[in-house]
């Protein structure tokens, strides 16, 4: 194999793995990363750090794996990133690092994100840990939600010395990531519970059960509790729907809903207490990476799936890896074509989805051409279930509860972007609650811009 | 883990609990509600708050012991703890926000059914309170199933038991009362009613009638809680409402029941199933007309 490919990865057989829940991407070995690593320039002024938003020093640590220093590599990695195992899994490698890699102009880019994980589940493997602070400071913060930005604050802070407590509101760490991404690209067990872990090792303290802005608020968390400053990390918020005709009938859900059954309840196992659809014919309505999962845990529950997008294919806002392993498995995508009406039987359950031909037009404000509809072209679909991915719209828990905070005109919550910085004095924000619906690896650099935001207001203090 | 001080059997397969939840139990109003987890690998199950103590920092939730896992409530004890307590979700009864002197100048008429009349209790103890006197009306099916009689009665204006085979209070639905305490010159301002889907909409289609501003409190399937999952989507009028974060009260005379109820049944056959796996082990496999396993 020449320097300009890289060391493939394993991966499960798309025709096995499109029956079971286990992790599509096996990973490298130590010979194989060792292998890919040697491939790295080890560039001077390295593209693919810039491309980080956690600023990763890449070179450095690929350069460790290369000498099979793997301890180290997993050091280097920590010092900016609390979740790398998580990264090395789900973060869109292609746009970011190794969109950024120079052996990318002629050939395969490194591939970073394989080697991160790579080190990540080495470290987990051999008890290798992030070191715990010399020095606390005991000044006390609070963190809402304990998922990419808000595990990550956390992280950081409690690197800095402080007495770090995060506040999650389902019973179960690690928001999104356990919630959100299927088992079969990010295992629970073995990755996510390993990196809380991790975290509260650094002495940061978990409450489970806590909604914020209704078991307590910020104001009490400052005013009584003694909290010098607090970071949001609360998430995204509530589905959205369309808004046509049928879309309350048995048989539709919001892709939140379906995926926290699975994922969060564990649905997909036989002896979960909680139920979930195990549709014949299901339909995803929208193409982002969320629709993806959705579509693939309907076909690992025994469904025939069908992504229904009103854009083209490469409109698709879904990572190219995932429309890539959905397609491997037998997703059948149906696109450019927008659904009109949720047909639903005399019982008021779903059974079919009548839909419309879209074609491109012009470009719209998000430099994509707009679909517009084929008149005439509505065709119906048999399904009996459908799957809303639409996005989501903020959460006004904790806004409306909060004197002081402001939010755009999305009601998302105004914050800055390089220290995020509120409205309200000592509080910080970062992740979806601030951005709308966006990636793991980017609420985690909010995390970290955050914990710098709150250091230094505390430090000033 | 969230401690049980006490447990008691109201009537056949309805228990109390007394949980300590100090945060729920500071932050509380009447009409929210919590989500409870009794194992490690439970379902999250709503309940309607049934009181509370601040000072014990205590919460009182009372369960009626039909599907697979509130069964699984049944055994727990004083002593015993529940893995999961998260609340208080939803918003408050809307009169709490209203001033007690302007509450007393307004005939309020309460309508508990069955297991309702354990949301009802906590807001006519805190308008009791306040020095607001409601009349209510207690609806169950028989004698036996009769909750909370004693309690209601110390914080109620009028009391007004009725069970629908007669055996116990006055006889026939919960409709029956209001129409004839119509019928007897009485006259409302407000209603709020709290039971089954069905009784809630019958109340709601009588009261239009009479011109009478119904509240309900309404109980869909629910995964989160917090807004995250839209399971508890309601048609509210012309607009979707989702019952964890719009509600779980709202205009009675705008909800849709009918989708409500249908959309409750979504998970039956399977729960079911699950119900009856538990309860016979493996061997039920169909036959029983309701679980589905014939097909």
């Amino acid at each position: 194999m020449g320097v300009l490919e890289k060391v493939p990865v394993r991966e499960q057989d798309p025709a096995v793995r499109a029956t079971n829940f286990e992790e599509v991407c096996l990973g490298y070995n130590k010979e194989e990363a060792m292998e890919e690593a040697s491939r790295c320039i080890g560039c001077k002024n390295a593209a693919c750090v810039k491309g980080c938003p956690v600023s990763i020093d890449i070179p450095g640590f690929i350069g460790q794996v290369k000498e099979g220093n793997i301890e180290e590599a997993y050091k280097i990695i920590s010092e900016a990133s609390s979740l790398p195992a998580v990264c090395g899994r789900v973060c869109p490698q292609e746009s970011q690092c190794e969109g950024k890699c120079i052996r990318g102009l002629k050939g395969d880019p490194i591939s970073i994100g394989k080697l991160e994980r790579f080190v990540a589940d080495w470290a987990f493997e051999n008890d290798v840990h992030p070191e715990p602070p010399k020095e606390k400071n005991g000044k006390k913060v609070a963190v809402i939600g304990s998922g990419p930005a808000g595990v990550t604050c956390a992280g950081d802070l409690a690197k800095l010395g402080y007495d770090v407590t995060v506040f999650e509101a389902l019973h179960e760490l690690g928001g999104v990531l356990v919630y959100g991404i299927p088992e079969f690209r990010l295992p629970k067990e073995r990755v996510v519970r390993k990196e809380i872990e991790n975290v509260k090792r650094l002495g940061v303290k978990f409450e489970t059960n806590v909604v914020i802005g209704k078991s307590v608020t910020i104001d009490r968390l400052m005013e009584d509790e003694g909290f010098e400053a607090v970071f949001i990390g609360s998430g995204a918020g509530l589905p959205k729907f369309m808004g046509i005709p049928g879309e309350n009938a048995n048989g539709v859900f919001s892709a939140n809903e379906y995926l926290t059954r699975s994922n969060l309840m564990k649905a997909f196992r036989e002896e979960s207490k909680t139920p979930i659809m195990r549709g014949k014919k299901v339909a995803v309505v929208g193409g982002g990476n969320v629709a993806m999962d959705a579509a693939r845990t309907a076909l690992r529950l025994g469904a025939e799936v069908h992504i229904v997008y009103r854009r083209s294919e490469a409109e698709l806002p879904a990572r190219v890896e995932e429309v890539h392993h959905a397609k491997e498995e037998g997703i059948i995508f149906d696109l450019l074509t927008n659904p009109v009406e949720i047909l639903a039987d005399e019982n008021g359950w779903v059974c079919g989805i009548k839909c419309i031909k879209m074609e491109l037009g012009e470009p719209d404000a998000s430099g994509r051409r707009r679909p517009v509809e084929v008149a005439g072209s509505e065709f119906v679909i048999d399904v009996d279930a459908v799957i809303m991915s639409l996005g989501t719209s903020p959460n006004p828990l904790i806004s409306s509860t909060t004197e002081g905070l402001e939010v755009n005109k999305w009601k998302c919550i105004v914050a800055e972007e390089d220290n995020g910085k509120t409205t309200k004095e000592g509080v910080y924000a970062g992740g979806d609650a601030v951005t709308g619906a966006a990636t793991v690896i980017l609420a985690m650099g909010a995390g970290r811009a955050g914990a710098k935001g709150i250091h230094e207001y505390l430090s000033d203090k | 883990m969230y401690q049980i001080l006490e447990a008691r059997e109201l009537a056949s397969s309805i228990y109390l609990f007394v949980v300590e939840a100090k945060r729920c139990a500071a932050s509380c109003e009447p009409g929210q509600f919590v989500i409870v987890r009794t194992t490690e690998d439970g379902e999250r199950i709503p309940l309607t708050i049934c009181d509370y103590d601040r000072v014990a920092g205590t919460v009182t939730i009372v369960v009626q012991t039909i599907g697979a896992s509130t069964l699984a409530m049944k055994g727990l004890k004083a002593g015993d703890a529940f893995h999961d307590f998260v609340g208080p979700l939803g918003k408050a009864s809307e009169f709490i926000m209203e001033d007690a002197e302007e509450l007393k100048k307004k005939k309020i008429l309460f309508v508990a059914g069955g297991l309702g009349t354990a949301p009802v209790y906590p807001q006519v103890k805190w308008l009791h309170e306040k020095g607001v006197d409601v009349d209510v009306i207690v609806g169950a099916k028989t004698k036996d199933m009769v909750i909370m009689e004693e309690e209601m009665k110390a914080v109620a204006g009028n009391l007004y038991v009725t069970t629908d085979d007669g055996s116990y209070g006055r006889s026939g639905m919960v409709t029956k009362v209001i129409e004839d305490l119509y019928a007897e010159g009485k006259k409302y301002d407000v209603c709020v009613a709290i039971g089954p889907m069905i009784m809630m909409k019958f109340v709601c289609l009588l009261t239009k009638k009479l011109d009478l501003h119904t509240i309900v409190s309404m109980n869909p399937i629910m995964v989160d809680g917090t807004g995250m999952c839209g399971a508890c989507r309601l048609t509210v009028g012309d607009e979707v409402k989702f019952a964890c974060v719009d509600g779980p009260e709202f205009d009675g005379h705008l909800v849709n029941f009918d989708e409500a109820m249908k959309r409750q049944q979504m998970y039956k056959t399977v729960e079911g199933r699950a119900y009856l796996k538990e309860k016979e082990g493996d061997t039920h496999h169909g036959g029983c007309g309701v679980c589905g396993g014939d097909e």
